[in-house]
């Protein structure tokens, strides 16, 4: 694992800035995820927040079920996660609608414009599918302009009004992955 | 399958909910829910009726918000090997204030009594200890049974772990609120958190 500076570069995106600003902000306390490139600035910077616990997976379903029991407990919460990881969660995402708490997760696209990789393409594709068959309302964000208000929209609607919710930040935001030899 | 000496499920868990105080309990998909229900219900009772494979992280959560309550899950082998990764996530975090107790009778009691992993090779205490919780052992009495019950209240020594091979015979079942907006809204306020 390579050192990763705190702050962001001068050539960072500002739209993690703008995520973890919406998080510090509707008081999210646990952050658990499977690690994605895309997500990779706003890990960071909810491992350096002292008011954030983030959580590594071994799968993504734990964090459903860790954020019903934080719920529980007082605590809100967000799940970090890549597109493949959506269908590790499918049982696991009943507990939305049974508990009726504030779901919120933030899921970075692959599969889509330019991928390179044909492996990710069918869970992408179904990605946005499989949260609407499982009762989870699904926002996207395809410009970097637009991530604040996506995201500040899902969390309103998440935390205020218990409605379980899905941000995919498409893959034309974060850019196709580079493959090189 | 039945072996010799082996520890009665509704004793134990009536045994270790004895004197649980402030704690939350969790109770994985199952018998284990009906054990916490024929304790007793309680405000704090976290049934679980699904989720398979989710009670240790749901425990692992509730443990994170609330640092100073004890948190104990309680759940059956089948259960606990479905979710078998979270060990590793609670090794990680180490919060001293969860417990995990696994009843293991090496069968899926409710889909007619196949053999679990358990009753093979797997060995759950020695997946707990290699996944970082060092305090992870196996309880094959009432008396250490007692003991360890009042070791879970303590907050600041876990997480550990505790498997108890228990007879796998099929108790009647008591059943729980099967609501989960009920449960956890009930867990919340008992907690002092009201409705949104």
């Amino acid at each position: 694992m390579h050192a990763r500076t705190e702050a962001p570069s001068e050539t960072s995106p500002s739209w993690p800035e703008d995520i973890f600003a919406i998080l510090q902000r509707f008081d999210v306390r646990q952050v658990p995820y499977v690690p994605d490139a895309g997500h990779s600035q706003l890990i960071e910077r909810v491992l350096g927040a002292s008011s954030m616990r983030a959580v590594p997976l071994t799968t993504e379903e734990e964090g459903v079920a860790l954020l019903a029991g934080a719920w529980a407990g007082g605590q809100r919460g967000v799940l970090l996660m890549q597109s493949s990881g959506v269908g590790n969660c499918v049982n696991m995402l009943s507990l939305a609608q049974i508990f009726r708490f504030p779901f919120l997760t933030l899921v970075t696209m692959r599969g889509e414009w330019g991928e390179f990789n044909p492996w990710q393409v069918p869970m992408g594709s179904s990605t946005a599918g499989v949260f609407e068959l499982s009762g989870i309302k699904v926002l996207r964000a395809n410009h970097p302009e637009e991530v604040r208000e996506v995201v500040e929209a899902a969390a309103g609607q998440a935390y205020n009004a218990c409605t379980p919710t899905a941000v995919l930040l498409s893959q034309r935001l974060i850019g196709a992955k580079v493959f090189t030899k | 399958m039945s072996k010799a000496n082996l520890l009665e499920r509704r004793s134990v868990v009536g045994s270790l909910l004895a004197e649980r105080k402030e704690a939350v309990v969790v109770g994985g998909l199952g018998a284990s829910t009906y054990d916490i229900a024929a304790a007793g219900d309680h405000d704090r009772n976290f049934y679980l009726w699904g989720a398979m494979g989710g009670a240790v992280m749901i425990g692992l959560g509730l443990a994170l918000a609330q640092p100073d309550l004890p948190v104990v899950v309680i759940t059956g082998d089948g259960e606990m090997l479905m979710g078998m990764g979270s060990l590793a996530t609670v090794g990680l975090q180490k919060p001293g204030n969860l417990t995990i107790v696994v009843l293991d009778n090496e069968v899926y009691g409710e889909t007619g009594g196949q053999a679990s992993h358990t009753a093979g090779t797997a060995d759950l205490v020695g997946i707990a200890r290699a996944c970082g919780i060092a305090d992870a052992r196996a309880i094959a009495t009432m008396t250490d049974i007692e003991g360890f019950a009042r070791s879970m209240q303590d907050v600041s020594s876990g997480p550990r772990f505790a498997s108890i091979k228990i007879a796998s015979a099929n108790l009647e079942r008591v059943l729980s609120s099967r609501d989960g907006t009920y449960i956890v809204t009930r867990i919340r306020g008992a907690l002092g958190f009201g409705p949104i």
